[in-house]
């Protein structure tokens, strides 16, 4: 990756549907896909709105949502529209979103034939138990099988999503996951912390009985045991929850949201920033179609960075990456702020290199109470 | 002068005393329904949200009485709150009569009871009145009973009415002009008038508000107020309507207000008699006291920006409190401030209320302090009411602090838990009164620092509100004490200083460094919290830091969520003082200065 498509901007896709709601996730889709077509016509009719705003991409993004429930005929459509509208730089990063029980010969087939180069697939656990726990359609066999198969077939790179911090899961459990993973040796690995927000099912399910959450400690430790084992294994820590098996793979798209990159996000509820404006659709694909109809934006709403904001996002999302933070930004800070600064890293959560303030393992698990402290 | 009635109202908080006023300022057609406001007596927020009134307010209510003669009915509101005491007491020597205004649902309540005992000792006329019989859980039998029994006296002398009705409020009026004398006095003797309250007009500098004993007072008259040995020229006399009404004379019974230049509203001393500089009167009126501050405490600025804006608002608040005092301090945890002087805790509340308040300034109070004396070793006597001035123990030959002796009232019921607490605080001398039958009198000797806590809240939930409480600072007396100190990570916290008992040293110690444990939230760093004394420490606690806080995803649309959540929590830092690298909230300073000592 050279400089110069290191800073083209990255295309996001949210395809919102899915087989079936899983109960902890509270990303926008539904189960319904009766509105299919009327939504990837007004896909096209958005993607045309944004063409003279948006040229060359060097990230595209099918998240949602669950893309592979469509069918790889739906997903072609969309890809060409896409390439119609928009230019896709050379070498670029192309990621689709996967759940492994729709991982059968046609779909990988259809990943080999696209452009498509990298495939994200939601394996969560290994563990059955967990994975009812999650409420997940699939169970380990076939996210074993989906895994061979894309290995074998898709021609494409391999990331696999892990969440862990699950009610009653074990250290145990959790190793036995990471280790399975593992073998598949996958260019790319996410592990989320389970995350209960309170508009979910799960949130609701739980209610205060968050006692039967993993606690503080116990989160430490997987977060801990799991950087460990996994730069062991030749892996990069590179985000919080992002592990790359060598520096060029790692997410380029999400790198873009942590380095202020723009972005084009396409799709109910997506996410754009360009220059210092960031805005983001309704998070309803009636709005979105019948806005779209009208040749009207979907767009909910949209907020003007100043200078200020931006240091601050600067600020905490560097803090989340091995990327760090430029260490000017610094040099307006108060004596206070500095010796606060300078304790962190007398005590190991941040360390300098190259004049960036870069966070240490034990700093990346702290990068929220750094972010409100600095 | 046989027109005139001069009286106050006594009640408890919440008994409708403020409601009360305001139908009686209506009925005499003062204001009439559009213009006027809402118990009009109590202007200010604090005094209308918390009930207390804290400076006295008085109003001229010219009344046609059934007898067919007009009559002019001065209220003179009185503050209702120990540390006011001797406010009131001015106030009370400026009247003939008293209202005594009973909540029919809640009955004789203790603050009613103390400040009956304050009318009596002046002799002044009292009437009851039982409000809020509108009230469904209104026992007008029950509350008639406890007027004979626990004030004694008569019961059928009692007024009926509901303040928020409206009824028998022309009864109260009538009342008040049969019973209460008129007031006495000689408009041809030599000038004597009490100064009963004070307070600051922007444009006329501070108006002071009297009673007129004997003589004449007048525009363009020399006067001499006795005890501060001023001499002012009068500008301008008058009487108080709803707002100053210009009059040519004030005379022999009249309440009233007088300007005369005085630019602050400190050089005048409530309690302090104003006499003919030509023509004086023999002495002046009795009861002068100082209202001098007993209570200490440093006022810091949280944001040291703050500073000058508090600087300014100091200013501007001692205006109208002649009683408040402050000069600079400076602390090395909480940079530049104030070291103020106040004459009880709920004085210090308020005027820490109000700056936040009317001033919208953010500020930390350091634990409050009583004026101890030192005798060193070189044979001087020094006063210290900053533990930051504490000598170095190696030269002091002996240290006192001020006692006091202790009044409570309560029923004999709860004698013995009063008992025990007053022991806890280090008091002696005790001595038993049973003024009724049921209700007993306990006076005490006690330091003062053990009371200006939380001693009457203590006493007032010991007695289920039916205790009171007042007291006078007799001397001072030797004690043993030492300088505490508190540490966070090592770093003295000078504002958390404090002068104590060495018994009490380890008590108190361990008190906030659980306090400041349960209030300091957890940081990234492990923060110890010590209490030392000299440089022995004595308590500690540990707040663990945290291991593990941060967001698993955060992509395109969890940023801005992100954002916002950092900058609330930013804001909220705003509010806390670094120590060191410890981020202390004002929460954990006032959890320490309310340290609970039982």
């Amino acid at each position: 990756m050279n400089d110069i498509t290191k800073n083209l901007p990255g295309l996001y896709i949210h395809i919102p549907f899915c087989v079936s709601k899983c109960p902890y996730c509270n990303f926008y889709s539904i189960t319904d896909q009766s509105a299919l077509p009327a939504w990837i016509d007004a896909l096209r009719l958005e993607m045309t709105i944004y063409a003279d705003e948006f040229d060359t991409f060097d990230t595209i993004y099918l998240g949602g949502g669950t893309p592979s429930t469509l069918s790889p005929k739906a997903l072609s459509s969309i890809i060409d529209d896409l390439y119609r509208t928009f230019s896709m730089a050379d070498n670029g990063e192309f990621t689709m979103e996967a759940n492994p029980g729709d991982m059968n010969d046609d779909v990988l087939s259809f990943i080999r034939d696209t452009p498509i180069n990298r495939v994200n697939l939601g394996v969560q656990s290994f563990d059955d138990d967990i994975l009812a726990y999650l409420g997940r359609r699939h169970d380990s066999k076939k996210a074993r099988q989906a895994l061979s198969l894309l290995r074998k077939k898709g021609g494409a790179h391999i990331g696999i999503d892990l969440i862990y911090g699950v009610p009653a899961q074990s250290m145990e459990s959790w190793m036995t996951t990471l280790e399975e993973a593992l073998r598949y040796k996958p260019e790319h690995l996410s592990c989320y912390e389970l995350t209960v927000e309170t508009d979910t099912p799960l949130g609701q399910r739980l209610g205060s009985r968050s006692e039967e959450l993993v606690g503080e400690e116990q989160a430490y430790s997987f977060f801990m045991t799991t950087s460990e084992r996994l730069e062991e294994a030749g892996y990069i820590h590179y985000e919080v929850s992002n592990f790359a098996l060598r520096e060029e793979l790692r997410s380029r798209h999400n790198m873009k949201y942590w380095n202020h990159t723009p972005y084009l996000g396409l799709g109910p509820s997506a996410h754009s920033l360009k220059g210092n404006r960031r805005w983001w659709n309704f998070s309803s694909l009636e709005r979105y179609i019948d806005d779209l109809r009208q040749n009207l934006l979907p767009v909910e709403d949209s907020e003007t960075l100043d200078e200020e904001d931006l240091r601050l996002e600067r600020i905490f999302l560097g803090l989340r990456t091995k990327e760090g933070i430029d260490g000017n930004e610094f040099s307006s800070f108060d004596p206070v702020q500095t010796g606060l600064l300078r304790q962190c890293m007398a005590d190991g959560l941040l360390e300098r290199r190259d004049n960036r303030i870069i966070p240490t393992r034990r700093g990346l698990a702290l990068a929220d109470q750094l972010a409100a402290a600095l | 002068m046989v027109s005139i009635r001069n009286f106050s109202i006594i009640a408890h908080i919440d008994h409708g005393k403020s409601t009360l006023a305001d139908r009686m300022i209506q009925l005499t057609g003062l204001a009439d329904d559009r213009t006027f406001r809402d118990q009009i007596l109590d202007s200010m927020d604090i005094e209308r949200e918390r009930g207390i009134t804290i400076k006295s307010q008085a109003i001229t209510l010219p009344y046609r009485s059934k007898d067919g003669n007009i009559y002019y009915l001065n209220l003179i509101d009185t503050p209702g709150h120990v540390d006011f005491s001797y406010e009131v007491s001015r106030a009370l020597a400026s009247c003939e009569g008293v209202l005594l205004l009973v909540d029919a649902a809640q009955g004789v309540q203790a603050q009613t009871v103390a400040n009956l005992y304050l009318a009596m000792e002046h002799d002044l006329e009292v009437i009851p009145v039982i409000n809020k019989i509108d009230l469904p859980a209104a026992d007008v039998e029950g509350v008639m009973e406890q007027i004979e029994t626990e004030l004694g006296l008569d019961p059928f002398t009692s007024i009926l009415c509901s303040a928020k009705e409206g009824t028998g409020v022309e009864d109260i009026m009538e009342a008040i002009v049969r019973r209460i004398p008129p007031p006495k006095g000689d408009a041809g003797k030599p000038l004597s008038a009490l100064i009963f309250d004070a307070q600051y007009d922007a444009f006329r500098g501070t108006v002071a508000h009297c009673r007129i004993f004997d003589g004449t007072i007048k525009p363009g008259q020399t006067v001499r107020f006795m005890h501060n040995n001023t001499i002012y020229r009068i500008e301008e006399v008058g009487r108080f309507s709803l707002v100053r009404e210009k009059k040519d004379k004030l005379e022999a019974g009249d309440v009233g207000y007088l300007l005369a230049g005085i630019k602050n509203v400190s050089d005048v001393s409530v309690g302090d008699t104003i006499t003919d500089n030509d023509r004086p009167c023999d002495k002046p009126l009795p009861g002068f006291k100082e209202a001098k501050p007993v209570v200490f405490a440093s006022i810091y600025p949280i944001a040291s920006d703050d500073y000058e804006e508090l600087a300014v608002a100091l200013e501007k608040y001692k205006l109208n409190d002649a009683s408040f005092t402050y000069q600079k301090d400076s602390s090395v945890a909480l940079g530049q401030g104030f070291r103020c002087g106040f004459l009880g805790l709920l004085h210090l509340d308020i005027v820490q209320e109000r700056l936040e308040r009317e001033y919208d300034l953010s500020i930390i109070l350091s634990v409050p302090s009583v004026r101890y004396r030192f005798t060193l070793k070189s044979g001087e006597t020094i006063y210290i009411e900053n533990p930051a001035h504490y000598p170095d123990p190696v030269n002091i030959a002996k240290c006192e602090e001020p006692h006091i002796r202790a009044t409570m009232m309560f029923p004999e019921r709860y004698l013995g838990a009063v008992m025990k607490l007053c022991i806890a605080r280090r008091g002696e001398n005790s001595r038993i009164n049973y003024p009724s039958p049921g209700r007993a009198e306990l006076q005490f000797e006690l330091p003062l620092s053990s009371v200006i806590y939380d001693f009457y809240d203590n006493l007032k939930s010991l007695t289920q509100g039916y205790g009171s409480f007042d007291y006078d600072i007799i001397d001072y007396r030797e004690s043993d004490l030492v300088l505490l100190d508190i540490l966070v990570n090592g770093e003295k916290v000078d504002a958390l200083s404090q002068i104590v008992h060495r018994k009490q040293a380890r008590e108190r110690a361990l008190i906030a460094c659980e306090r400041l444990k349960e209030e300091i939230p957890r940081q990234m760093f492990k923060i110890a919290i010590q209490g030392a004394v000299g440089g022995e420490i004595i308590a500690r606690s540990t707040i663990s830091p945290f291991r593990k806080d941060v967001t698993a995803k955060c992509y395109g649309g969890d940023i801005t969520r992100k954002r916002k959540l950092l900058e609330k929590q930013k804001k909220g830092k705003k509010r806390m003082k670094m120590v060191g690298s410890v981020s202390i909230p004002q929460s954990a300073f006032v959890a320490v200065l309310k340290s609970d000592q039982d």
